[in-house]
């Protein structure tokens, strides 16, 4: 029983403390192989794939040059995969009591038992009209207000902040000006 | 041999993003409720070695393992386009609580309906490029 116990740690979630560092040592390995860490670039590059150069100048680059950027992404994929399968067993989420009750209030009884919203993400869902205007409204406004704003999460929370750019400081401030008003003001009135 | 070194960090990312829980919908939400510290604590805690990594390289000169000299893109000085586009993502992440890197990590894990997600987000990407000239920067 002693050794199952002492296995368990690797199926736990990680803490915070585990998990910040490790995205500062992938900023660290992208910088040592003369890479910047950006993620949402990589919605440009299939937008170029998929031919929209024609349409537009801002999607006429040599795309293969970003082929680093994909070979990332697909990692990512994998390691999704492996994160998943073989290092968890309990797929729950262990946000706390408060959220949970919002949550169950909004209709999401799939709160605190799940990774992700059942009602949004269960295949399920794409048969319900409204789960699949969600998903896409919110999808469409990750990638226009990314491509906007020059940069997402990766590159202007983390990267940006800690090359200490004031214009990634202004972007930050905007996704949480938008994120606040989506959960204070505007999830009350879809959910 | 460098295919390997990205794939290699990707898949780092990947069971990062997976195991922080910051690829899921509910953490999304709980940090814009400010009910947990667990997001803020994976995003300074990364900032605050970041800041300390990258002002390090620009001192000691550091190389890439290549030998390269590494280079930091500034961001342009314009600020309409960082607060408009900003507001504008800050809204879609709440909503589909994905950012585009977790938002692959969920493809590996299995969740079928992330790819409406995704395939928004290209087609946001494209949006933005037909509409660009006649957007304030």
């Amino acid at each position: 029983m002693k050794n199952i116990n002492q296995m368990n740690w690797i199926y736990e979630p990680w803490p915070w403390y585990i998990s910040g560092p490790m995205i500062a040592l992938i900023m660290f390995l992208l910088l040592m192989v003369g890479k910047n860490f950006g993620m949402s670039a990589n919605l440009r590059t299939m937008c170029t794939i998929c031919g929209a150069g024609n349409k537009a100048d801002f999607f006429k680059f040599d795309w293969k040059a970003q082929k680093w950027n994909l070979i990332v992404i697909l990692g990512a994929i994998i390691g999704g995969f492996i994160g998943s399968h073989f290092l968890t067993k309990d797929m729950a989420v262990a946000i706390t009591p408060n959220t949970i009750n919002d949550l169950n209030e909004l209709g999401f009884n799939s709160a605190g038992k799940f990774y992700l919203p059942n009602e949004l993400f269960e295949t399920d869902s794409l048969l319900n009209l409204k789960s699949i205007l969600i998903l896409a409204i919110g999808g469409l406004f990750v990638g226009f207000g990314a491509r906007y704003a020059g940069g997402c999460t990766s590159g202007h929370a983390i990267s940006g902040l800690s090359n200490l750019q004031l214009p990634s400081l202004v972007a930050v401030i905007g996704f949480f000006i938008g994120g606040l008003v989506m959960i204070h003001f505007l999830f009350p009135l879809i959910f | 041999m460098r295919t390997l070194i990205y794939l290699f960090i990707g898949i780092l990312f990947g069971i990062t993003m997976f195991k922080s829980e910051a690829a899921s919908w509910f953490r999304i939400y709980e940090m814009f409720k400010f009910e947990s510290f667990h997001m803020y604590g994976i995003i300074g805690s990364a900032l605050v070695i970041g800041m300390i990594m990258v002002q390090a390289i620009k001192r000691f000169k550091i190389k890439s393992i290549y030998g390269e000299t590494i280079h930091f893109q500034p961001k342009e000085k314009r600020y309409s386009r960082y607060i408009f586009g900003g507001i504008i993502f800050g809204l879609g992440w709440a909503l589909a609580g994905a950012c585009p890197g977790p938002m692959f990590t969920l493809v590996g894990v299995g969740y079928i309906p992330i790819l409406v997600v995704i395939l928004f987000s290209v087609l946001g990407t494209f949006l933005y490029g037909i509409l660009r000239n006649k957007l304030p920067h």
